[in-house]
């Protein structure tokens, strides 16, 4: 294998030949014949090529990893990779963090020979299932189950060496793994019979997960220390009844090593994974904790790193490795690798004249390393980019991709930024509609209020239709079409506008997606539930030591096995699915399912063959391959997560991954059969993602344990245990200080009781929460008063129209934005001043100062954290939309009544608000127009002292105010105009006798001063007296007999008196009554009243108004002239 | 006062086929002395969009518009001072509002060039001395200031009835030092539809928690009330149910309690939900004095959720919606 790498190294062969090669797809035409031709020599080597890259790149990196998070071993055993142990690479096994595949052979350089023999041996053999059985029966005969059960499940072989199990099991431990040899006092992970998970954990749907260990990461177990006398092993095991005898022994044995170990670590300069003793101080790792700065500039051998890259990125393209995520975990270490392990000089010593062989170390320094991952993962971008919101930002911010690559951190920053994908780990809840979305549901976003206002109404018809269906649709007898059909033409009909249909698609997605996509979660989740339950009772009675101690035993095991049918005929059910397309729903359950087989489960014909349909399944999940009708990439990526897992799991034999060509074309699946199925609908999102595949979770673990600064040795939760007085030790380099913070708050909250934690998170989210509510109620207010102020000295100095209003804007935001800064500042003053008094309010009054301090100083910087974050992203967006608002606001006041813009008066501080109110009034002067217009029976009328009590009235009511609004306060203004017109003709029908049906001259004007008066000083809008002086209100005059012109002329006079009509705009109505067509005398009277009003001298106010009183016929006089 | 349903029931029989007129209105207050003005005039008002809903469409074909405007033409060329178009409408059964809208649109469709816009018509009808011909001007308006049921006088009483509502409301809860949000707020936050106001700590009233409460100033009859929830409840449904997953998970609203009270008590075995602002007064008044229904208009409804424990909260920063545990004391 080694050979095909170095012939690839030496550009002998191009790569894309080679994974093509590797793949076993059919040879190009492309292909070079040469090349061909050099690959088919290789051909039974093929499918051990990629084991081989992936050993190789493990045991390449065991100088850079030895301190970090262990990369999860594929294949466990106990191992010979002691830490520290360099040269010869370790033999592997599952605690070895260098290496995920054991080696073929106890050195690379010559494995290439040794494992084509084995592998001609095993095709002779009777079939796979039974020619691995052989290997680990025969030679482990006298060693048996019980001596070391932990290390059942994968044996280090690589695609089925016979040879290898007992090599391995003959290796000594892996003293440094600590799921082998945990603390002492700590439940062993895998104990009670069930073998510690030798790869990826089959863990976290959480609690549900009852075989997993308490282990939830790809990496080592948590350091959680149950007392020992706990009945641990029943707590942790299903199968507490299958413990092995050995188990006992086992705990002694691991003790002693432990004790071993310790005594090494000691030792050790480099110690790989130290013990943590609960309650004890953690020792010292300063020195691991500092990272050594990446340079791009000091890559060695950048050429062979991207060949190989190049090749590694093309497998896992091609899902050629078991599992992806594995590889992008032991790539994302690569990537926050701290620092090189001293090695042995020789080892450092580049051979001359190999540099771009095999001979010289891949990786010599830390630069190499990140090089070769940031390499890897720009070929991976389309993956990342799918992961999580928490990942994208980590992997976004991290310093050395940026300097590695600035064009793959910017794509992931756009990532980042376009990534809605928040992963909590709370399930979501079931949802009922879609909130309205203030942010893209408003009215600036639509071209027109009646789009909006469409909008709005769909969005009413969308529910009422939904909810009816929801309510109505399992009734029998109800029918969608006459139910509902012609609502839902109708919703759709009203869709004109693109905007509003990309306004209601939005709704409707939402709906459908946070409806359909949930729905799915539900089902999946419960199958997944159902599955496992099913697949525990299944293979229950299967249980036992396993595998089979003796190959006799495993053959008569397998013929009577393969004689009881299965108990749900899963691979029907499994073809159905990949027929229907639906493989996105019955392959995560199967895995589950599948999950929980005993060893022999995967030898058996029946569920061989679903191996390998599945596996099929996996190599056809290209995730690149995006075209019509194929599965949605979130859809891909569960199925090769789940997959992946199952890959992993000890009981499936790591053989069947590996499988020999020709296998794989015999499962072809018709799915031509259903061309819509669910597989090309995008049912899965992250959170679901993320629920079924906890351990994605660890990628974005490692990431933050690289920004914590932590060595992040078990790549989980760091929990140290070290006194929160340390913090003012100096010795941290200053780039840590953060992280150290960081780990110091959890060491806190890790010695205190939760409810602390739960108070002081809380009172941050809320103090930040309010932080943000007070500065947009103080400082933005502030600063929106300060827009609206310059707005209006803009609108003096520009006049009435003001400029463009989005010009007007711009000005404003330059000159408001740059205050937004103050936020943070005062943002942090809030958080200071408030959040230790909530700490302080919520903990128990006996809580000791130092931790109540602590608590405060730790709730202050998260609630500041919080309210900064939010402030810094939005403050400049915020000011600006506040402006906004405001400026439309003012011009709009501006706009078509100026009259308005006056201050509005209101009623005293004393006024009881006892006036009668507008609808009243309106309702009034209504009945008393409708009475004047007619038609009236003959005893209708009104008493002359009720309209002077009305207009009282009116008056009382403007001058309160207090229920008036500006419609009513119009038309109450028209009203009293129309009214004035009918005094004015003499038109109000009075009660009382026949012959005093008219008003009183002097009546009259009384009630015409009163309302000049209401006019002059109690309306507050314009009041429409041109109104008296239209042709219509005129002619009222017309119909009178005799004419009389003097309350007319006597108004006329007022109006101009009081300022409430120009003499010029009198003059002009009254001008333009000429071009209506009058009867013949009643213009003449008309001409006369205009030369009258046009010769009256301009006299000062009293004089006039004397005048008037004396004479007060004078206009009468005048009609009858 | 009380109104029984059966007191509703004759005063809705009497309201069948009469022209919604000043005189209508005087002699259904002479048949009903103890109903007030308000009442009366608003069950009319109703009772008669009632029978327009039903009957509008035969009026607008173009065979009926042609004959009204045959008609007008016919009696304004005999006598244009005679109330003409007044009488055309109260003879066909049709609001004189609407009739002089059908007249005034058939006017100027012809002497107008282009056919008229409604801003254009709905201005002429408002400012009837807009009206290019003076005969039609005074029909028009005489046909707007007879009419109790339509027309823009009507209607900003009716808009002038509710503003004056929502601010008697609010002084009410303001006095009882009852904390809310008003529909400004609630729109300045970006909701388009919002009830009248949301309190900010809920009360209850005969044992129902009370969220929101939107003031209407019309008479509560069944009608309305389907209406109303129709238009409004299912609206703010629409918009307030809306959780944050973040949040909190289950708030739900039970629609078992959507149930509603009417005033005047004619309906309220199955409605629950709305009362009169004398009973909100009443009720404010004295927490512990059960509820009596005094005033018979306008009436006020709620909404409230079977978990009572829990409140609408609106978040500044995010402007999402979440629903915070009240602690029930």
């Amino acid at each position: 294998m080694a050979a095909v790498l170095e012939s690839l190294l030496r550009e002998e062969l191009s790569v894309a030949v080679a994974v093509r090669w590797i793949a076993r797809s059919a040879q190009s035409s492309e292909d070079d014949p040469r090349e061909a031709a050099a690959l088919s020599s290789l051909r039974p080597l093929r499918k051990e090529f990629v084991p081989f890259l992936l050993n190789f790149l493990r045991e390449q990196s065991s100088r850079v990893l030895p301190q970090g998070p262990p990369t999860p071993a594929k294949a466990p055993g106990s191992s010979t990779g002691l830490p520290g142990r360099s040269g010869g690479p370790p033999r592997g096994g599952r605690g070895a963090r260098n290496q995920l595949f054991p080696p073929i052979e106890a050195s690379s350089a010559t494995a290439a020979d040794a494992p084509s023999a084995r592998r001609g041996g095993r095709r002779r053999g009777p079939g796979p299932a039974r020619e691995r059985g052989r290997g680990p029966g025969g030679l482990e005969e006298g060693v048996s189950g019980e001596c070391l059960p932990w290390a059942g499940g994968r044996r280090p072989r690589s695609s089925g060496s016979p040879s290898s199990p007992s090599l391995a099991r003959s290796d000594p431990p892996n003293l440094s793994n600590l799921e082998e040899f945990p603390p002492v006092g700590s439940v062993p992970p895998g104990s009670a019979g069930t073998k510690p998970s030798r790869r990826i954990n089959p863990t976290p749907v959480s609690e549900e997960r009852s075989l997993s260990k308490p282990k939830t990461c790809f990496t080592s177990p948590p350091i959680s220390c149950v007392p020992s006398s706990q009945p641990s092993v029943l707590d942790t095991s299903p199968w507490g009844h299958g413990i092995p005898s050995g188990c006992r022994s086992l705990q002694e044995e691991r003790e002693m090593l432990r004790k071993e170990r310790s005594k090494q670590l000691q030792q050790s300069p480099t110690p790989a994974c130290p013990t943590l003793e609960p309650g004890s101080p953690h020792p010292s790792r300063t020195g691991h904790l500092t990272a050594e700065p990446a340079d791009p500039t000091r890559v060695s051998s950048r050429h062979r790193l991207e060949l190989v890259a190049l090749v590694y990125s093309s497998c896992i393209a091609e899902n050629l490795v078991p599992n992806l995520f594995l590889e992008l975990f032991f790539v994302l270490q690569l990537l926050t690798a701290r620092r090189m392990v001293a090695a042995k000089d020789s080892d450092l010593e580049p051979t001359p004249g190999a540099v771009d062989s095999l001979e010289s170390p891949l990786f010599q320094s830390v630069h190499d390393c990140v090089f070769f991952a940031v390499q890897v993962l720009e070929h991976q971008f389309h993956v990342l980019s799918h992961l999580d919101k928490g990942t994208l930002k980590l992997l976004a911010e991290n310093e050395r991709l940026l300097c590695f690559s600035p064009a793959l951190q910017g794509r992931l920053r756009a990532a980042y930024e376009g990534s809605v994908a928040k992963v909590s780990l709370a399930m979501p809840p079931s949802a009922q509609a879609v909130s309205f979305q203030p942010e893209t549901d408003n009215r600036a976003n639509f071209s027109s209020d009646r789009a909006f206002h469409t909008f709005k109404k769909q969005r009413d018809v969308f529910y009422e239709v939904l909810r009816e269906w929801e309510d109505r649709h399992e009734e029998p007898g109800w029918d969608f079409e006459k139910g509902l059909g012609s609502r839902i033409r109708a919703m759709m009909g009203q869709l004109s506008a693109a905007c509003s249909h990309s306004h209601f698609v939005r709704l409707f997605q939402k709906q459908l997606l946070q409806g359909e996509r949930r729905q799915f979660a539900v089902v999946l989740l419960s199958l997944r539930l159902l599955a496992k339950f099913l697949g525990f009772v299944a293979f229950l009675p299967y249980r036992g030591p396993e595998p089979p101690p003796t190959r006799e035993l495993q053959d008569s095991i397998l013929s009577l096995r393969s004689q009881v049918p299965p108990v749900l005929d899963v691979r029907a059910l499994l073809q159905q699915g990949l027929r229907a397309r639906r493989a996105v729903l019955t392959v995560p359950w199967l895995v589950e399912f599948l999950s929980l087989a005993d060893h022999i489960v995967p030898m058996l014909d029946y569920y061989r063959s679903i191996f390998t349909l599945l596996l099929h399944l996996h190599r056809s999940l290209v995730l690149s391959k995006e075209s019509e009708g194929e599965m949605c990439f979130l859809n891909k990526l569960l199925l090769l997560a789940v997959l992946g897992w199952l890959f992993q799991i000890p009981t499936v034999p790591e053989d069947l991954f590996f499988l020999e060509e020709g296998q794989l074309d015999v499962f072809e699946v018709d799915t031509v059969a259903s061309e819509h199925g669910l597989d090309s609908m995008p049912v899965v999102d992250q959170q679901l993602l993320y629920t079924c595949c906890p351990y994605i979770g660890e990628l974005r673990k490692l990431l933050a344990s690289w920004v914590s600064g932590s060595s992040g040795r078990s790549g989980g939760l760091v929990r140290k245990i070290t006194p929160t007085t340390t913090t003012g030790l100096g010795a941290q380099p200053p780039q840590t200080t953060q992280g150290l913070q960081a780990q110091l708050a959890q060491a806190f909250f890790h010695n205190q009781p939760p409810s602390l934690r739960r108070t002081v998170e809380f009172v941050a989210e809320r103090i930040g929460s309010n932080c943000v509510k007070h500065i947009k109620a103080t400082l933005v207010a502030e600063l929106v008063r300060q827009a609206e102020s310059l707005l209006q000295e803009q609108l003096v100095t520009q006049g009435q129209e003001g400029g463009d209003p989005a010009q007007l804007l711009e000005i404003l935001c330059s000159q408001l934005c740059p205050h937004g800064a103050q936020a943070l500042t005062q943002g942090r003053e809030f958080c200071q001043k408030k959040s230790p008094g909530a700490v302080r309010a919520l903990l128990p009054e006996e809580t000791p100062a130092a931790v109540l301090s602590s608590a405060e100083n730790i709730a202050v910087s998260l609630a500041t954290e919080k309210a900064c974050a939010w402030l810094s992203a939005n403050i400049t967006a915020l000011i600006r939309r506040e402006v906004k608002a405001a400026v439309s606001r003012t011009l709009r006041a501006q706009g078509p009544e100026p009259a308005a813009r006056g201050e509005r008066r209101g009623c005293s501080r004393a006024c009881e608000h006892h006036a009668p109110l507008p609808s009243h009034l309106i309702s009034e002067i209504k009945d008393v127009l409708s009475l004047a217009v007619g038609p009236r029976d003959p005893e209708e009328g009104v008493a002359p002292e009720y309209l002077e009590q009305l207009l009282g009235q009116l008056g009382q009511m403007l001058r309160c105010r207090q229920f008036l609004c500006p419609p009513a306060e119009q038309h109450l203004a028209k009203c009293s105009v129309e009214l004035a017109s009918l005094l004015v003709a003499d038109q109000i029908p009075i009660l009382g006798p026949p012959a005093q049906h008219q008003l009183e001259r002097g009546q009259a004007r009384r009630l015409l001063l009163m309302l000049l008066s209401l006019w002059k000083d109690d309306f507050q809008v314009p009041v429409p007296l041109q109104l008296l002086l239209r042709p219509r209100n005129v002619a009222l005059l017309a119909d009178t007999r005799p004419r009389e012109w003097d309350l007319l002329l006597f108004l006329l006079r007022e109006l101009v008196e009081k300022g409430l009509m120009r003499r010029m705009e009198i003059e002009a109505c009254l001008g333009s009554l000429h071009e209506t067509q009058w009867p013949g005398d009643f213009s003449e009277e008309l001409a006369t009243l205009f030369n009258l009003f046009l010769a009256e001298p301009h006299v000062p106010e009293h004089q006039l108004r004397a005048c008037e009183l004396v004479q007060p016929n004078r206009g009468t006089v005048l009609a009858q002239s | 006062m009380i109104l029984t349903k059966a007191q509703y029931d004759e005063i809705a029989q009497c309201l069948v086929s009469v022209p919604p007129t000043r005189q209508s209105l005087r002699k259904l207050k002479q048949r009903f002395p103890s109903q007030s003005q308000a009442t009366l005039l608003s069950i009319f008002s109703q009772e008669y969009q009632k029978h327009i809903k039903r009957t509008h469409a035969k009026h607008h074909t173009s065979e009926a518009i042609e004959s009204y405007y045959q008609r007008y033409l016919n009696g304004v060329g005999e006598n244009g001072a005679a109330p003409v178009l007044l009488e055309l409408a109260n003879e066909v059964d049709y609001a004189p509002s609407l009739m002089a809208r059908i007249i005034l649109e058939r006017f100027l469709q012809e002497h107008e060039e282009a056919p008229p816009s409604k801003s254009v018509i709905n201005s002429m009808l408002r400012d009837p001395s807009q009206i290019p011909d003076g005969v039609l001007a005074n029909q028009v308006y005489q046909c707007i200031v007879n009419d109790c049921c339509y027309g823009p006088l009507v209607d900003c009483i009716k808009h002038a009835i509710g503003h004056e509502h929502e601010v008697l409301l609010r002084d009410l809860l303001l006095e009882k030092n009852l904390s809310f949000l008003d529909e400004d707020q609630l729109r300045a936050r970006g909701y388009d539809k919002t009830p009248d106001f949301i309190l900010q700590v809920p009360v209850a009233v005969e044992g129902h928690i009370i969220h929101w409460i939107e003031s209407k100033a019309s008479f509560g009859d069944e009608c309305s009330h389907h209406a109303y929830l129709h238009d409004q409840f299912w609206s703010y449904w629409n918009r307030f149910t809306a959780f944050d997953p973040e949040l909190d998970s289950n708030w739900r609203v039970s629609l078992d309690f959507l149930k509603c009270r009417s005033t005047p008590p004619m309906v309220s075995q199955d409605m629950e939900l709305f009362v009169p602002i004398g009973d909100l007064k009443l009720f404010l008044d004295n927490l512990e004095i059960s509820m009596s229904f005094k005033e018979d208009f306008p009436f006020f409804f709620f909404f409230h959720s079977e978990e009572n424990c829990r409140f609408l909260e609106l978040e500044g920063g995010s402007e999402t919606i979440s629903f915070s545990p009240l602690v029930s004391s």
